[in-house]
């Protein structure tokens, strides 16, 4: 934006906040330094700054002074009260824990709009520059390409469409979505909506979306249905059902550390070579993998079928990576 | 999905609100920031809005030169900044600060809830609080934050309650700690040393930035993997000067040309391990296989990935560890002929 038109839309804002009538766009023409003389140039440029200010924010009112009396024509305004920030005062813990907010975001799009509010909040006299470090640095990274895409159709209530391609698929499939909310946990980041395909509640998970997230319908379309928790819905999809199980296993004396930290009533047996350890597990599928991991460090002496279950997994390992 | 990289810098550039609508988005609050303060310096109100003295001093000319004309010419606003002292003497319509946008609402009220979930955080008095002020100030933009949710891990388990509160303290008042740690990578239950120099959350997990006295270099400990600490109140942390924090806006995962360069072959069953480790290189194969390229300094838990994987992908290259492979998945069946 060149200085010119920095300072033509200051002069737009000013003018449009300084009147409690509307203002023609010839009234402001005349009112505001700037302006070309040319009726077709002037449209146009003013056109392109209302479209400005409203993606700044500013909220532009139109209307007319004389309602109902017909031929009048139709002017603009900017309301105080929907443009200005109402008073916020903070403490200083407060403001502290603020500020460390304000630094979270590490990737353009949402860490520019938190210096930006921050901007406006220092503006309201709030001082954020506190000494009191809160002794904890928290990042949020949003590196996922599909992010700023899909925040803004959560923001703007709007169906989207894009490819999806799940763990499992063979392919890529195109996906339409009314997007309820996006989450994220351990830096894992997760859209949930309702999927018009399947007619379903479902989750995707942004790192397995290809390409371009679009737009799929007006914005304001999406209702979120009361009472929807888009964070339960994320995490406790695929959760097992099932009851949990004791597992008898055989533990490697000094090794396999990461099952002996939840592992119950370990004791040693025959020679030492090895503990015996009572494990609680829910679903086989999960479990034998995990147990897989630690090779010859650990054995499942029962039930046969997690027995079994990894057996088969070393089985599948060790054909694998034949040559 | 085409050669993505891990670890991409941040880039978040200082005083990039020099831009098009950022400069206005400044000069709209460089007026009600001065009026709330009755009178700033130069250098202080430069430095709040990142820019330079002369790019202010601009600032404060433009807003100086604005004029109505119609139906009297008035200039709304007069100010001046002798001295090096800003103060605002008369500013029109555009003393209080524009509202918040639903982006920037957003931005900080999701900041806020994550930091707010953190587990054992002393500061959750004034998060709430601060909270409902900002809902309250952001009025209708705070609505689509609740769409947003951001989930922190601080313990893994019952061992590892209370670590960040402890840790925080060790900071706060300069104490060496000693830890009992677990490496999953390695399988192994480590004891060390540490001197905290901080805390960080990154890609929703916490961890301790320290000192370590074991291996003499600047490490970073999850704290769900530390089985025990215990504060050695009497030791005052000796962090060395040259002692540099890791760069985390980089990524957590540092190459290093030592590395083991490690190439899998994944079925569409396999191919979670893609989201879960950073690769170097992600090919498409066709019917939902991948080809991943990975670096490590440290092949053991690639191992473990292989069996944990099954059927689900092999190792390809380099070929001595498709054969630790195959020798740890024949040992342990052997085990299972035995018992």
């Amino acid at each position: 934006m060149s200085r010119r038109k920095t300072e033509r839309l200051l002069n737009l804002v000013v003018c449009l906040l300084a009147t409690r009538r509307y203002l023609t766009a010839e009234q402001i023409r005349r009112a505001v330094p700037g302006y070309p003389d040319s009726d077709e140039a002037f449209k146009r440029m003013f056109e392109r700054d209302k479209e400005e200010l409203r993606e700044l924010g500013v909220p532009l009112e139109v209307g007319s002074d004389q309602q109902g009396a017909g031929g009048e024509e139709i002017g603009y305004r900017i309301p105080r009260q929907d443009y200005e920030l109402p008073d916020i005062h903070l403490t200083p813990d407060e403001a502290a824990v603020l500020g460390l907010a304000a630094r979270v975001w590490q990737r353009a799009s949402m860490a520019d709009a938190a210096s930006g509010a921050l901007l406006k909040l220092r503006a309201a006299g709030v001082e954020t520059d506190t000494a009191t470090a809160p002794g904890i640095e928290p990042r949020l990274d949003t590196g996922e390409p599909s992010f700023p895409a899909l925040w803004e159709a959560v923001r703007d209530g709007r169906p989207v469409a894009f490819d999806y391609q799940g763990v499992g698929r063979t392919s890529a499939t195109r996906r339409h979505l009314e997007p309820w909310g996006v989450v994220s946990r351990r830096g894992r980041w997760y859209v949930v909506g309702h999927d018009r395909d399947r007619d379903e509640t479902r989750v995707f998970r942004l790192s397995r979306i290809v390409g371009e997230v679009v737009p799929d319908g007006p914005p304001g379309s999406v209702t979120v249905p009361p009472g929807v928790d888009v964070r339960r819905i994320a995490f406790d999809w695929g959760e097992p059902v099932s009851e949990p199980r004791p597992a008898k296993v055989r533990l490697r004396a000094g090794a396999a550390h990461g099952p002996r930290r939840w592992a119950r009533d370990v004791r040693p047996v025959g020679d030492g070579t090895w503990d015996e350890a009572t494990l609680t597990f829910r679903d086989v599928d999960r479990f034998a993998p995990y147990l897989a991991r630690f090779a010859d460090d650990v054995v499942v002496l029962d039930p046969p079928d997690l027995r079994e279950a990894v057996i088969w997994q070393l089985k599948a390992a060790l054909a694998g990576s034949g040559r | 999905m085409t050669g993505r990289t891990t670890g991409a810098p941040g880039g978040r550039a200082p005083g990039r609100t020099t831009t098009s609508s950022g400069r206005l988005a400044r000069l709209l609050a460089l007026v009600p920031y001065v009026i709330s303060r009755d009178s700033v310096a130069l250098d202080q109100a430069a430095k709040d809005f990142g820019v330079t003295e002369k790019q202010l001093i601009d600032d404060l000319n433009l807003l100086w030169c604005v004029e109505l004309r119609a139906p009297d010419p008035y200039c709304p606003i007069d100010l001046s900044y002798e001295g090096g002292e800003i103060i605002v003497t008369e500013a029109e319509s555009i003393d209080r600060p524009l509202r918040l946008k639903a982006d920037e609402a957003s931005a900080l009220l999701v900041a806020l809830r994550m930091l707010a979930g953190i587990p054992d955080l002393p500061d959750r008095d004034a998060l709430s609080r601060v909270i409902a002020k900002l809902e309250s100030a952001a009025g209708a933009a705070a609505a689509p934050a609740s769409k947003v949710a951001v989930e922190v891990a601080a313990g893994g388990g019952p061992d590892t309650a209370g670590h960040l509160g402890r840790l925080r303290d060790a900071i706060a008042r300069g104490r060496r700690v000693h830890l009992a740690y677990y490496v999953p990578a390695r399988d192994e239950n480590t004891e060390r040393d540490v001197d905290p120099m901080r805390l960080l959350v990154v890609e929703g997990n916490t961890y301790l930035e320290g000192w370590c006295r074991r291996a003499e270099a600047v490490r970073l400990f999850r704290l769900d993997r530390i089985t025990s600490l215990r504060v050695l109140d009497d030791v005052p942390a000796q962090v060395p000067e040259d002692a540099e924090p890791r760069d985390v806006d980089a990524g957590l995962y540092r190459p290093s040309p030592d590395d083991v360069v490690v190439t899998l072959e994944l079925t569409a069953q396999g191919r979670w391990v893609a989201d879960y480790y950073p690769c170097e290189s992600v090919e498409e194969l066709g019917e939902g296989r991948l080809r991943v390229v990975l670096r490590t300094s440290d092949t053991r838990w690639v191992r473990g990935l292989a069996l944990r994987l099954g059927d689900q992908g092999r190792v390809v290259a380099p070929t001595e560890l498709a054969d630790a492979v195959r020798d740890d998945a024949a040992r342990a069946l052997a085990l299972y002929e035995q018992m």
